[in-house]
């Protein structure tokens, strides 16, 4: 069968939804240019003749295929992990449970689900056109000023949870993020506390990390925080309580009161480093 | 300024899902409800525009009865009136959920803004604002961050990883935002006293045959594997340490 | 009292402490942790305490628990462990005294208030008063005072850190050896012989000489793994937590003003940290399954903060605002937690401790709430290690339930009712209105015919008094009580029907009695050890006996009948039945058993001047006083029913206890009742019974004046030789009868008064002063009633020795000055005991 698949050049998810695609057919891989707007860009796909449109599951992906859902009135399902003919594997609750479903209506619409496909090389990728139809665009992109390390694409994230206790607490937090050259985070609890920024909050409806290590400290593991925080390659976990969700998830634990580990670890990278 | 909120009526989770027997639905007896995070943001948001500029704050939303108890938890922090689009508590997939929201709004006086959560917090379809969008003829802007109304239309702001796309959009307009987009308020209890005599509308509705058709839930097998234990306390700071060299992180 | 077999054990079963006793307590709340802390101390260093859940949180009631203590309860046992809690709780640093009001909105509050000065009196809570609703204002300025009438402050309230206590308790118990182990959860309980051997669980197995079972809202789940049931429900009390208040942004501690316990409708409010915590006992009744709480991996919260149900909360939000309109009518103040949190509710409200009476070794420590848990601990600890613990846990005891207290439907019944009386003005002669008619004699027809009016006894009906004596009321000239608090639960007709007896004769029905036989060769063995007084008497004789706890103090006071060699019959109240019979058992071991005959018989009482006169016109057999003298029993033929007829009397008259098999008591009753018209004889309650008729004899009761407080000598009742067999208490009360004695039941009278004291208040001199014995302990009313045939009010109590000068009973705020009738036991009524003896 056709397979069209939206892919943007240098982005990892696309890499990995190609690959996904190939697995269902010929693949014609095609992207965009010029200012981001997502539903003309959407009318340029959904005028290809194919049997299947596929993306990632990021946020592109899943808004353009929404569009195109919207524009063909026919079914979408985002972040599918597999598809067997019209049965398609999908995440809810941002992975904590999956969903078998039939996708009725053709082309088939789905993205696939970040990080659970090899990436592959984009191959030939051809450039559609878009013609501006008047809807809501990408007028300017800010840079965001803030001079740390972004959360998202971090190589270390240390996050505090609710065993941090207060926002004063986030301060050893803080001390080992900048030793390790990492970025802060933290759980729903601490943001909805007030103690951080939502723009630190790792979790389904905060930020998705990537990180090479993500340390949690003080945070028992609710789905919704794991869900932002499973993209991370390795996880250690700092709990008072062995038998916290979170060291079901995380491949190193120390037991113990993260207000004396966290200062620890510290101080000991210090003293290595003279 | 009239704007209408929709939100979705879901449980509030612990550490294990765990299904109905029929693995249609999560057991829900042990929980509570609530709304999408990122709807409960659009709600503080449509309150506090309301406030700003005056006008009715409507919040919509399609679910079984008992979903009254979110409309009210909504009204509790301020929105004006509520639509219950009352379904027997079956699911319905986006596309049908979009159809019956569009339905309802039309029959409506026309609203200046409309406010979805970029995705709910169970099904996560990241659709029906965008179809409800659609069908009405009305630009839509998604997972926003910062929203301003300026010069009779809106000025909106989304994270793009470490930056920010600006986008603007005339009124009327949909937009779904992203949590963070505000810290929301806690209902208060002279609110809590006035929703309980806020208007509510409720209207049955009933499903068309689903597009996206769920056949089954399954709990994912967790990793198995138990963390490898690096120690107790402060005295695991050197085996940490060592380790974090090891990932080529330290 | 340690009938632990020092064989038993395993392999896996290594002895560590020099108790060789293995102890496995389960649960990890305020409850298990402080006992595991109180029996290391104790020397029981062989624990090993588990729980399901993490520590310190665990995830049962403690960790939701809103940590406050109010002292004063009008239950002496409760308001004893609460204060040994606190002491606890503040030398472990865990508590920080606030101070608490409980504030009334009605003049009927404000009584109530009133009487718990007296109990705050009575049981030594010092430095309570009542304040004026601009005191309160003063004191909590955040209250809209207008609302209310006055307050009863009492500064010495309480908030506690439980968990942190509870941390301290734990390790205390680790340094002496104990084994503590968490997210341990039981698979089962084994049982062998009857005992208790082996706890089973997802980390292995324990052997254990020992059980405890202090599992919260989990107990009753846990009891089942070992054939015994704890009789509790798991039950909802709400809690919402708004904040912040603007008012407490600069409060110097978590709880700088006192908290409010708004008790007409049933509800709190307590400053936390920049918060409020507001919570009810108002809302319907909202029970669960211990079988349904989820499991801590599926609780959004924890498994016992369920989510809150907002539609049962809304009256008591406007309740909250019209209080504490500051706070709560604020609109920058949010709920910000909101809890449908779960805690034990039992059929009486009292906690559930002590050895079940099913599985031997299994103990309960549940139904407990956080004012209680240190001494609960603490009282367990010693029962176990002491066989006695120093506070007297009698209304606690679990073994208190009958069968039939013990279904869901009684469980559940009695929980739900009881749930809004949570801070709820129960009067003391207060009746349940579920789940009754549970248990009826065989009488109950003809008594219902007789307008009999029941109160619940042991979950019998038994009339308390008849309408259909009102006329009697007239002819007597009893007066009524002016203030509807005194007359509520009472009616005249109760002295009425006690003249009548003195006069004539009246009929009792007293099948509430437990009954039940120690069998075997081991009989004799059995009540000797059990009771003080010599049990090695002829057949035929009825023995009335204290029974002793090992420290001196009364465990029980019953009759006991010699039926042959090795057959004794135990006769004691229904309150009580239950746990003098597994107290029997207890010591019955080897050659001897129970038979519980409690349902087999009925019983009725025929006592006054014509008693002989009616029972010898029904039987031919010799009832003279010489052919059935006092203090014998012996069968007497009546109507071809062969009857037992017991002649002692607890009314201080002549007559006797009838006893028929169950499917004969209604011949019984209408032959007694046929036989008895000529006389006069009339149907008489037990308002006669228990109260008019034993307080003119100066008759002691278990659970008034007799508790395990007081000894023999103090109650003066050690008018008996001190046999030379062994017997359990006997060293403490040889020595009680070598010491002259801290204080002496006595019997006061009240005269000439409008107002009836009901009980508990206090004694006191004439300038309000409390009299403390040397002991320490405080005199207040045992025991308060009508002496119909002395035409005076009588009230017990205990007095220290010495001239105290015009002394006073404090009822309602109001001093009433009382006359010593007699110090000592001597009988008020027919001192001599002629009519009895005649």
């Amino acid at each position: 069968m056709n397979v069209l698949c939206f892919v943007e050049p240098g982005d990892d998810l696309s890499a990995q939804a190609i690959g996904f695609a190939r697995s269902l057919g010929d693949v014609r891989g095609v992207t965009l240019e010029g200012a981001y707007q997502p539903s003309a860009w959407a009318k340029a796909l959904a005028a290809q003749e194919t049997d299947a449109i596929v993306a990632a599951g990021s946020d592109r992906g899943n808004e353009l295929l929404a569009h195109v859902s919207a524009i063909l009135d026919v079914p979408f399902a985002a972040n599918v992990t597999a598809i067997d003919g019209d049965v398609v594997t999908r995440q809810r609750w941002g992975g904590s449970l999956v969903e078998e479903a039939r996708l009725h209506g053709s082309p088939q619409l789905l993205t696939v689900a970040p990080h659970t496909q090899p990436a592959a090389e984009l191959g030939e990728v051809e450039t559609l056109t878009a013609e501006d139809d008047g809807s809501p665009k990408v007028l300017e992109r800010v840079e965001e000023s803030s001079g740390g390390v972004s959360l998202r694409d971090a190589k270390v994230v240390v996050s505090g949870g609710r065993g941090v206790g207060s926002a004063e607490a986030f301060s050893i937090i803080e001390e080992l993020a900048s030793l390790l050259g990492g970025a802060v985070g933290c759980s729903r609890v601490v943001t909805s506390a007030g103690w951080r920024p939502h723009t630190d909050q790792v979790g389904q409806t905060g930020t998705k990390i990537s990180a090479d290590l993500y340390v949690a400290c003080g945070i028992s593991g609710a789905t919704q925080h794991i869900a932002g925080a499973k993209g991370a390659k390795r996880m250690l976990a700092i709990n008072t309580d062995p038998e916290a969700p979170i060291f079901a998830v995380a491949d190193y634990a120390v037991i113990g009161d993260l207000h004396e580990v966290v200062p620890a670890i510290s101080a000991e990278l210090k003293r290595v480093r003279g | 300024m009239r704007i209408l909120v929709a939100v979705k009526r879901v449980p509030i989770t612990g550490g294990k899902m765990v299904l109905t027997g029929d693995a249609q639905a999560l057991e829900t007896k042990h929980l509570g409800f609530t709304i999408s995070p990122h709807e409960e943001c659009a709600v503080e948001e449509a309150v506090r525009i309301g406030e700003a500029e005056g006008g009715e704050v409507v919040v919509l939303t399609l679910g079984p009865p008992e979903a009254e108890e979110q409309i009210r938890d909504c009204m509790a922090i301020g929105a004006d009136r509520g639509i219950l689009l009352e379904t027997q508590g079956e699911e319905w997939d986006a596309q049908a959920t979009a159809a019956a929201i569009v339905e309802a709004i039309r029959a409506e006086e026309p609203f200046d803004l409309l406010l979805f959560g970029n995705e709910s917090a169970d099904a996560g379809g990241y659709q029906v604002g965008i179809r409800v969008a659609h069908a009405l003829g009305l630009p839509v802007v998604n997972g926003l961050k910062k929203i301003e109304l300026r010069d009779g239309g809106v000025r909106c702001e989304r994270d793009v990883g470490g930056a920010r796309d600006v986008y603007e959009a005339p009124l009327p307009a949909l937009l779904t935002v992203l949590e963070g987009l505000n810290l929301p308020r806690y209902p208060s209890v002279p609110g809590k006293l006035r929703a309980k005599q806020k208007p509510l509308d409720r209207k049955a509705v009933s499903p068309p045959a689903a597009q996206l058709e769920k056949i089954r839930l399954v709990v994912p097998e967790g990793q198995g594997e138990q963390a490898e234990i690096l120690g107790e306390g402060a005295g695991a700071a050197p085996r940490v340490v060592e380790l974090l060299q090891e990932l080529g992180v330290a | 009292m340690n009938p632990l077999s020092t064989e038993r054990g395993s392999a896996a079963r290594e002895p560590k402490g020099a108790s060789g006793v293995r102890v496995v307590v389960i649960g990890g709340g305020i409850v298990g942790n402080s006992l595991s802390g109180w029996l290391t101390e104790l020397g029981w260093t062989d624990v090993v305490q588990l729980d399901k859940g993490p520590f310190p949180n665990p995830g049962g009631s403690t960790g939701h628990a809103s940590n406050f203590i109010f002292p004063v309860d009008h239950s002496k046992e409760m308001t004893q462990l609460t204060l040994e809690s606190m002491r606890q709780y503040r030398e472990a640093g865990t508590l920080h005294e606030c101070g608490g009001i409980e504030v009334a909105r009605t003049e009927e509050r404000m009584e109530e208030l009133r009487r718990r000065m007296a109990s705050a009196k009575s049981w030594g809570v010092e430095d309570c008063r009542l304040v004026t609703p601009a005191e309160i204002k003063e004191l909590v300025p955040f209250v809209d005072e207008s609302i209310l009438l006055g307050g009863f402050y009492t500064p010495s309230v309480a908030v506690v850190d439980s968990l942190r206590f509870g941390t301290v308790m734990r390790e205390r118990a680790q340094e002496k050896g104990a084994q503590i182990l968490a997210n341990t959860e039981v698979e089962g309980i084994d049982v062998e012989d009857g005992r208790v051997c082996r706890v089973r669980t997802t980390r292995g197995e324990f052997d254990a000489d020992i059980v405890v079972i202090a599992c919260g809202v989990w107990s009753p789940r846990i009891a089942q793994m070992a054939g015994a049931s704890i009789p509790l429900t798991p039950a909802v009390h709400q809690m919402i937590d708004v904040g912040p208040v603007p008012r407490f942004l600069d409060s110097k501690t978590a709880v700088d003003y006192p908290i409010v316990r708004d008790m007409d409708t049933n509800m709190y409010e307590r400053q936390d940290g920049q918060g409020l915590e507001v919570g009810s006992y108002a809302h319907r009744p909202i029970l669960h399954e211990p079988d349904e709480i989820p499991s801590i991996e599926e609780s959004a919260l924890t498994p016992t903060e369920l989510p809150f149900t907002q539609e049962d909360f809304e009256l008591q939000l406007e309740h909250a605002l019209e209080l504490v309109p500051e706070v709560l009518g604020d609109e920058s103040v949010g709920i910000k937690y909101a809890i449908n949190g779960l805690l034990s509710l039992t059929p009486d409200g009292l906690p559930l401790l002590g050895e079940t009476p099913e599985v031997k070794g299994l103990w309960s420590a549940a139904a407990v709430w956080v004012k209680e848990g240190p001494g609960v601990g603490k009282s367990v600890a010693e029962w176990m290690v002491h066989g006695e613990p120093e506070i007297d846990l009698q209304s606690s005891d679990i073994a208190r339930f009958y069968p039939e207290q013990r279904t869901p439907q009684h469980v559940k019944g009695r929980a739900a009712e009881g749930f809004n009386k949570t801070y709820g003005i129960v009067h003391p002669g207060e009746q349940w209105e579920s789940n009754r008619g549970v248990r009826v004699s065989p009488f109950y027809e003809r008594e219902k015919a007789l307008d009999a009016v029941f109160f619940e006894a042991a979950a019998w009906e038994r009339p308390h008094w008849y309408e259909s004596n009102a006329p009697l009321v007239g002819e007597y000239g009893i007066g009524p009580r002016e203030h509807e608090w005194d007359a509520r639960w009472w009616s005249p007709i109760i002295n009425a029907e006690h003249l009548a007896m003195r006069e004539r004769a009246a009929m009792f029905d007293l099948t509430a009695f437990c009954v039940f036989d120690v069998v075997g060769p081991g009989a004799l063995d059995c009540v000797q050890t059990v009771a003080a007084r010599q049990m090695n008497v002829p057949n035929g004789r009825v023995i009335y006996t204290p029974v002793l706890a090992p420290g001196g103090g009364f465990k029980s006071d019953l009759t006991i009948m010699r039926m042959a060699d090795d057959r004794f019959r135990v006769v004691t109240g229904g309150a009580h039945g239950m746990a003098d019979m597994k107290w029997f058992a207890d010591h019955c071991e080897p050659d001897a058993h129970i038979e519980d005959h409690t349902s087999a018989h009925c019983t009725v009482g025929l006592w006054g001047p014509r008693a002989r006169d009616i029972l010898s016109s029904i039987t031919s057999d010799d009832v003279s006083n010489e052919g059935f003298p006092f203090a014998t029993w012996k069968v007497v033929d009546v109507d071809g029913m062969d009857v037992l007829a017991s002649r002692i009397s607890y009314v201080g008259d002549l007559g006797w206890e009838l006893y028929v098999p169950f499917e004969q008591g209604a011949k019984l009753w209408d032959a007694v009742w046929e036989a008895g018209r000529p006389h006069g004889v009339v149907p008489a309650g037990i308002g006669v019974y228990g109260t008019t008729g034993r307080l003119e004899k100066a008759y002691r009761a278990f659970g008034f004046e007799l508790d395990q407080d007081y000894d023999v000598v103090e109650a003066d009742m050690a008018w008996w030789k001190v046999k030379s067999e062994d017997f359990v208490g006997k060293e403490a009360h040889l020595a009680a009868r070598e010491r002259e004695p801290a204080a002496v039941c006595s019997t006061l009278s009240l005269t000439g008064n409008k107002r009836f004291p009901l009980g508990r208040e206090p004694i006191v001199r004439e300038d309000g002063s409390p009299l403390v014995d040397a002991k320490g302990r405080r005199s207040y009313v045992t025991s308060a009633g009508a002496g119909p045939s002395l035409g005076k009010y009588l009230l017990m109590t205990y007095l220290p020795p010495g001239d105290h000068g015009q002394l006073c009973v404090q009822y309602m705020e109001e001093l009433y000055p009382v006359t010593v009738e007699v110090l000592g036991s001597r009988p008020p009524f027919d001192p001599d005991n002629e009519r009895i003896r005649s």
